[in-house]
């Protein structure tokens, strides 16, 4: 047994765990206070590292500068996907929602690829992001430590978000009882526009991260598919869930890559792992490890 | 009996720098069929408290729902007739606007966020005052409620009179001009409906809030109130202040569990009487 290997790829899950984590907090956001199931989560996230890149490589920004309008034009992309596609869908059923979040999907998927091309595109290396440091024994990427940290960054200001100030606190009452909300004075709409944007905000940060850790291309968008068990395990409606969720998937995937590596040659087992991880869940534990109960009698 | 009612109307009518609000022919439809209020006519004065009773369905609720403008969530609708708060048309102002005006519901039911702490539903309380100087505040209601200083989990395991003085605190920290209360003694022990009236009338009496109390035990509502309604089927059948009500024979036949021989409704005249408004 490769223990050296092993630990290395436990590292990475992490890293990359925490990552999926961010974006099923934003999917499991949009989920809580709206009851939107967002299918197009992971198109969020390419767009936000598409956007970035750009600036810097056809526009010349520094980074920062680009980053930051990144994250400006990602919120104003939240709130025009909700006013426009999803509000006029407020009441419908829950399938015509789905349906609509899974074409937007495609459109986003398909206008990318027009517009941005096919290819696999690498940022410059601004911070010396390829360049190893040792930790513990271990080499790791600039990229991968810089990713970690930022996620963790993300984590503690949603925490803070939600804990302490007046919007977030106003949030949590609309997804709790949306009645409720209204009589305390909050406006339900722009609640809604709240968490799209904040959702959408997150998502491309992610993107731009992954963007730096690897390269941004279309097939980024598997992350918000890979973020379906990490929500799922978690608990539709638990943010804690969906941390938690998003590093068991993470781990869960290099695990399941050492295993495959090492013992069992099928191959790709890499990507399959989570599903099945999904459906075992989804068996024994329907409401996944965090989420509300909901009993339904038909 | 009938003049009585007749000069109590006039006064209310008489001044109207004193009615803080006056619901005009107000008629709410549910699913754009179930008509639930048919010409609903009240009016709070200023500073009083004024008490809407009933019995189950006559659309207490909805009435209060109506004034704050929650209906559209339940799909129902104001589909006649006009609300004015401060001498203003209010009937088709925003749940949000008219909580920054002054007007607070707590709900039936109390409406507590069950998965928030004490702290974060007071903080919330103050959601339309973004000028809020929050912690004080918060200290102050705790005066009042010195029982929820002490309990720091989630709002959803107090008990019922705690969640209560939740709901009356967080209204309280919305500093409203009148609050609209919907049974506040639903599900309480009779020495907390004691308690949580006495509060209602600190708030009154120390805080100068409106109240508009809707209510089923009538005894204990007309005890504190003002001024009274009695609705039934949707619409005020008999209005008063609140002693004449209590002196009433037929309130206190149906309402206060008094009376003799058990009389329809039908056949009294003061049920029958109803103002006209145009």
């Amino acid at each position: 047994m490769n223990s050296e290997l092993l630990l290395q790829l436990l590292l990475n899950g992490i890293i990359v765990g925490m990552l999926y984590g961010v974006v099923a907090m934003c999917f499991v956001l949009i989920y809580k206070s709206t009851q939107v199931v967002n299918f197009a989560q992971g198109e969020f996230l390419v767009l936000g590292g598409w956007v970035c890149l750009s600036l810097v490589i056809q526009m010349g920004l520094p980074f920062f500068l680009a980053f930051l309008f990144t994250l400006v034009f990602m919120a104003i992309f939240g709130i025009v996907v909700q006013q426009i596609i999803l509000r006029p869908l407020i009441g419908e059923p829950i399938i015509s929602v789905i349906m609509v979040t899974i074409g937007l999907s495609i459109f986003m998927q398909s206008l990318m690829n027009w517009v941005f091309g096919n290819d696999a595109k690498r940022f410059p290396d601004i911070f010396g992001s390829l360049s190893v440091i040792s930790i513990g024994g271990l080499n790791v990427e600039t990229a991968y430590v810089m990713s970690l940290v930022l996620s963790l960054v993300i984590m503690a200001v949603f925490y803070f978000f939600f804990r302490f100030t007046r919007h977030g606190l106003a949030m949590r009452a609309t997804a709790f009882n949306q009645q409720i909300a209204q009589s305390l004075g909050i406006s339900v709409k722009q609640t809604f526009a709240m968490a799209w944007a904040i959702s959408a905000l997150v998502s491309g940060v992610a993107g731009v991260v992954m963007g730096i850790v690897s390269a941004v291309s279309n097939s980024l968008a598997f992350v918000g598919i890979k973020v379906f068990p990490a929500v799922i395990v978690g608990g539709l409606d638990s943010i804690v869930g969906a941390v938690v969720g998003g590093l068991i998937i993470g781990v869960l995937e290099n695990l399941a890559e050492f295993i495959d590596g090492e013992y069992l040659h099928i191959g790709n087992l890499y990507t399959i792992a989570p599903f099945y991880v999904l459906i075992i869940i989804l068996m024994i534990k329907p409401y996944g490890l965090f989420g509300t109960k909901d009993i339904e009698r038909i | 009996m009938l003049a009585q009612t007749d000069a109590a109307t006039m006064d209310v009518s008489e001044n109207s720098d004193d009615i803080i609000l006056s619901v005009n022919n107000v008629e709410v439809v549910f699913n754009e069929v179930i008509l639930v209020l048919r010409g609903l006519n009240l009016k709070a004065k200023r500073g009083n408290i004024t008490a809407l009773l009933g019995t189950n369905g006559a659309g207490k609720s909805t009435s209060l729902k109506a004034i704050t403008n929650l209906l559209a969530m339940e799909d129902g609708e104001v589909t006649r007739g006009s609300i004015e708060y401060e001498g203003e048309d209010a009937t088709h102002l925003g749940p949000e606007t008219l909580v920054r005006k002054g007007i607070f519901l707590v709900m039936e039911g109390r409406g507590i966020l069950q998965d928030m702490t004490v702290t974060e539903n007071l903080r919330l309380g103050a959601y339309s005052r973004s000028n809020a100087n929050i912690k004080a505040e918060i200290e102050q209601i705790y005066s009042y409620f010195p029982r929820l200083k002490e309990r720091t989990g989630l709002a959803g395991y107090l008990s019922g009179g705690e969640q209560q003085m939740l709901a009356i605190g967080r209204a309280m920290m919305a500093k409203p001009k009148l609050i609209l209360m919907d049974e506040p003694s639903m599900g309480l022990s009779p020495l907390l409906v004691k308690e949580v009236f006495s509060i209602i009338q600190r708030l009154n009496k120390e805080l100068g809030i409106s109240i508009l109390l809707v209510e089923q035990n009538a005894k204990m509502a007309l005890k504190i109130a003002d001024e009274a309604y009695i609705m039934e089927n949707g619409k005020i059948v008999l209005d008063g202040t609140a002693k004449e009500l209590m002196e009433n024979e037929d309130v206190k036949e149906f309402y206060l569990g008094g009376g003799g021989e058990r009389r329809s409704f039908k056949n009294l005249k003061s049920f029958k009487r109803r103002k006209r408004w145009l």
